[in-house]
């Protein structure tokens, strides 16, 4: 259960964050997931859906997962091409000396927060 | 008042601060701790067995068994006389920063100067959580095969030693040393990488060298 443990400290590292900036409630929150990640986004979502409840400041918010593609470069011909359709072995010219350019990418991109209102703007 | 916060962190974030911590208070307690890491089965426990044994002399050895349930590792190194602690994961595939702390604090008081934590038998999660270990070694058995590090790249990377066990097995596997070595310095060109059978000791003394070294390393760092 891979997904479960990230789905903790996806919560762990929000709540940090809210305490840093003030952040009452949060109302959505978006991920930045790379197609050769390793992480299965469906469990992952269901995994969040069941953690969120269990915490006071992301109860209820939904989890959105943007996809960034994963690319790879060919260090034999330099030319650059999807990871997930070819896999390790350049299209082009055949060559298997190639590198994962992106598409291992796991981040939180970005979060709704609803701030404490009395307290100071913090930007 | 609703606002969009851009973050753009790791997700590891919380647990990468609490690892970067945790290795800090271990200098200041002088334990050096060292991350294992393999499938299961592949001989973490016997390897580590000979290692205590074999260097008693020298320096307390103790351990920190990580696994799903069960405490039949624990047992097995507390016959030998080394302090170790079970700890279970409860379902979980890795242990991170926050459970390895929570085990080095359940040992008793922490007379070893070295404590290997055995992480879950799991070529995969370990490999992308920072438990707060000064070092990260990677057990690949012979049996195995030599295209592990083609399977699991980022485990090989990650490792600062690689211990190849159960060498006493080569005759009857067609294991091919000098491909592990090339395509595992490939990917990770500083790794170390050390053949050994804990049960002929074969290598041993090699790997044995190598934890001491690097203990003295980091002692005097």
């Amino acid at each position: 259960m891979h997904e479960l443990g990230i789905v903790k400290h996806v919560i762990r590292t929000l709540n940090d964050v809210a305490a840093e900036n003030n952040v009452r409630r949060i109302g959505s929150v978006t991920l930045e997931v790379g197609e050769v990640s390793g992480v299965v986004i469906e469990q992952l979502v269901d995994c969040w859906n069941y953690f969120r409840e269990k915490d006071e400041l992301v109860k209820g918010a939904p989890l959105y997962v943007e996809t960034l593609e994963a690319v790879t470069v060919c260090t034999a011909c330099d030319k650059t091409y999807g990871t997930v359709a070819h896999g390790k072995t350049c299209p082009y010219c055949g060559s298997k000396e190639t590198y994962l350019l992106r598409g291992n990418e796991f981040s939180i991109k970005q979060i709704e927060a609803e701030l404490i209102e009395d307290a100071p703007e913090t930007e | 008042m609703i606002k969009v916060l851009e973050l753009k962190m790791t997700v590891t974030d919380s647990n990468d601060r609490d690892a970067e911590a945790l290795r800090n208070d271990l200098k200041a307690r002088d334990v050096f701790l060292i991350n294992l890491m393999s499938s299961p089965g592949s001989g973490k426990t016997t390897l580590l067995s000979r290692t205590i044994t074999d260097l008693k002399d020298r320096v307390k050895i103790g351990v920190m068994e990580a696994d799903i349930a069960s405490d039949v590792d624990a047992k097995r190194i507390n016959a030998l006389g080394a302090e170790s602690i079970q700890v279970h994961t409860d379902g979980m595939c890795h242990m991170d920063a926050g459970m390895t702390r929570e085990g080095l604090d359940g040992m008793e008081s922490i007379d070893s100067r070295i404590v290997f934590l055995e992480n879950v038998g799991n070529l995969i999660c370990p490999a992308e959580f920072d438990t707060g270990a000064h070092k990260n070694v990677m057990i690949l058995s012979l049996p195995e095969g030599d295209d592990k590090p083609l399977k699991y790249p980022l485990m090989f990377k990650k490792s600062d030693a690689l211990v190849i066990t159960k060498m006493d097995a080569a005759p009857y596997f067609d294991f091919d040393l000098d491909a592990v070595r090339k395509r595992v310095k490939a990917m990770n060109p500083d790794i170390r990488i050390f053949p050994v059978s804990a049960k002929t000791g074969e290598g041993m003394d090699e790997w044995e060298s190598y934890i001491l070294s690097e203990w003295e390393k980091w002692r005097n760092a």
